[in-house]
């Protein structure tokens, strides 16, 4: 039966090269907000805010937790309080802006297109973060979707959820220090010695792995890769070539203004003391 | 029936609870990774923000904080810095963050913190809360590898020298106070969930190198050290002018002090002759006289403060030199390789 020519189920290409960038902060705070639910949630539901860079990719900065009620039919969402939230944190920063919203659990539920329906009124193109607290699969899970519409003629028929690439920054979480942040409890802050230690600790495990690996190559046990090689030659190449006088005398004078400084701050407090002592302990006759 | 053994309410109510020593402050990562964003991203503005946590026999736990948005210097803006925190603390309630102020953390440049308005909002905020913390981060030092975290709580005894207001030479020789014992340090702790330890177990990079090690082996700090002196030189330049008030302040008070004597002696070389001659001696004292106005000794609390930057500064250039001399040793080694 002719209805005005056929109708094509119409997929939508591949939609643009989106990319989403997370931070590690978001990561904790879902963490969090997922230990502090209510006993009767089974998920944290919650607003993404970051910024669009130029080139399309969304950076993901920070998120807060929304309460909610979820039944099996219904999804009730505190707008007020996402709008209030919203305010308040706008009033810090306010070049952060909604990006999506994150929910925890793994997979998308029917319940969380109506979701993204009301932040794709907010934002366009919301992007929705699941992050799969339950280790289902047996590992961290973070996912990042976009929804597409599917047309069929004119009407709309279902929102796909594409999964798109993420990107997880760990740089500040590097900054800070793994050890810090991975154990359950850390007793103390690492001062700069021990910082410096453990980074020497690294740089000659490293280099004892490149001694390693050339020396197999040398002796014919690996096959050799020729960009490794030419990395390697690259970076040795990449100090300086000085006569070993001039270098020593860079050393050197490097070393005496380093020590030119640790004698001044001596000095200092020295004459500290020396004037508290002064004050302190003149005395009216 | 009064039972002797137990007392009874109106007696529990009545004994004080003796609060034990604050001996650890213990952070969750979440509040680290929140301060060092907020520090960072405004850097080098000075911005603060509020911690919330539970106050837990001798540890205070902290488990969440909020930034407060940068204030202008306006009458009108000071309603609305109280509303946004009624309005944050009341959202975090909503999702169950412990909505209980435990202090705040400011970030500060180089180091240079010890300043009135600090001791004067640890005093607002003593009056309300029992145990209240500081944390001091330091942005300009982290980069160079360190994670410069720093809790800081003011000594008691200063605390009770400040509600009087009395800096004087006499009471802090009293107390025994010196500028080592204005703040008081407390060590940190890091608790993270295990929720979130798993995860970044699961999350953590294979490369062996990170981020922070390629911060810690820069050859370069002149920079930072350049900057660290130019404070240090102020201050001292500071902590001069201030002796310079202690030295007039003494140099006044002698002087007075002669004064007074050959007053005293002509007021009695008069009576004797006045005796001599049967009248009535004029007394000994005149507090009319100009010369017997006390004159008001200059407080201490500045240059205690500014003695607290100062060693602050040494301390920081020992540290980032003894780094530096660290890094010059492994290139010497590897260049002689």
């Amino acid at each position: 039966m002719a209805s005005g020519g056929q109708t094509i189920l119409q997929f939508p290409q591949a939609s643009t090269n989106l990319t989403a960038r997370i931070h590690p902060l978001v990561i904790f705070n879902i963490c969090d907000c997922f230990v502090r639910r209510p006993d009767q949630a089974e998920r944290v539901i919650g607003t993404l805010l970051g910024s669009v860079l130029p080139d399309g990719t969304v950076d993901i900065r920070n998120s807060y937790a929304v309460p909610h009620n979820e039944s099996s039919d219904q999804v009730a969402l505190d707008i007020d309080y996402h709008h209030n939230m919203l305010a308040s944190q706008q009033k810090v920063n306010p070049k952060e802006v909604i990006v999506g919203w994150f929910s925890t659990g793994s997979g998308v539920t029917g319940g969380s297109a109506l979701i993204h329906e009301f932040y794709s009124r907010e934002v366009p193109n919301p992007v929705h973060l699941t992050v799969d607290t339950g280790f289902t699969n047996a590992g961290a899970s973070i996912k990042a979707f976009v929804s597409v519409n599917l047309f069929l003629g004119d009407q709309q028929l279902a929102a796909q959820f594409q999964e798109i690439p993420l990107d997880l920054r760990m740089v500040e979480a590097e900054r800070v220090g793994f050890d810090i942040l991975k154990t359950t409890m850390v007793d103390k802050l690492p001062g700069d010695v021990e910082g410096m230690e453990a980074t020497m600790e690294r740089l000659l495990a490293l280099i004892d792995d490149v001694y390693k690996y050339v020396d197999d190559v040398v002796e014919g046990r690996v096959a050799p890769d020729n960009n490794i090689g030419r990395f390697i030659s690259d970076s040795v190449s990449s100090m300086p070539k000085l006569s070993s006088q001039a270098f020593d005398k860079l050393v050197n004078d490097s070393l005496q203004d380093q020590l030119l400084l640790l004698y001044l701050s001596s000095i200092t407090r020295t004459q500290l003391s020396l004037a508290e002592k002064l004050n302190t302990a003149a005395q009216i006759l | 029936m009064a039972n002797s053994g137990a007392r009874s309410f109106l007696q529990v109510a009545a004994t004080e609870e003796v609060a034990p020593p604050l001996r650890v402050v213990q952070i969750e990562g979440l509040v680290v990774l929140k301060i060092i964003k907020h520090c960072k991203e405004f850097s080098p503005a000075l911005v603060t923000g509020q911690l919330l946590g539970l106050d837990v026999g001798s540890v205070l736990e902290v488990t969440n904080c909020f930034p407060f948005p940068i204030r202008e210097e306006d009458e009108e803006i000071e309603a609305e810095g109280a509303n946004y925190q009624l309005e944050m603390m009341r959202c975090l309630r909503e999702v169950n963050v412990d909505n209980n102020t435990v202090g705040w953390y400011q970030s500060t440049l180089f180091g240079s913190y010890q300043t009135v308005e600090l001791i004067e909002t640890f005093m607002n905020y003593q009056e309300n809360i029992r145990r209240c913390v500081c944390i001091i981060y330091d942005p300009s030092r982290s980069n160079q590898g360190v994670l410069a975290l720093k809790a800081l709580k003011l000594s008691d005894s200063f605390m009770e020298l400040y509600r009087s207001n009395n800096f004087t030479g006499e009471k802090l020789r009293e107390k025994n106070l010196s500028w080592v014992d204005i703040f008081e340090e407390i060590p940190i702790k890091v608790s993270n969930s295990a929720l979130i330890s798993a995860f970044m177990t699961e999350l953590q990079p294979d490369t062996p190198v990170n981020q922070c090690d390629y911060e810690r082996l820069q050859l370069s700090t002149h920079p930072y050290l350049e900057r660290n002196m130019e404070f240090l030189i102020e201050c001292m330049d500071d902590l001069s002018m201030e002796q310079q008030k202690f030295q007039f302040y003494y140099r006044n008070l002698s002087r007075q002090q002669a004064q007074q004597q050959a007053w005293l002696q002509k007021r009695r070389a008069e009576n004797m002759t006045r005796k001599a001659a049967g009248e009535e001696p004029l007394p000994e004292e005149d507090p009319s006289n100009p010369i017997f106005k006390p004159i008001p000794e200059p407080s201490r609390l500045d240059s205690f403060l500014i003695t607290n930057q100062i060693a602050n500064y040494c301390n920081q250039i020992n540290g980032v030199a003894g780094q530096s001399f660290s890094r010059l040793y492994l290139m010497k080694a590897l260049h002689e390789n």
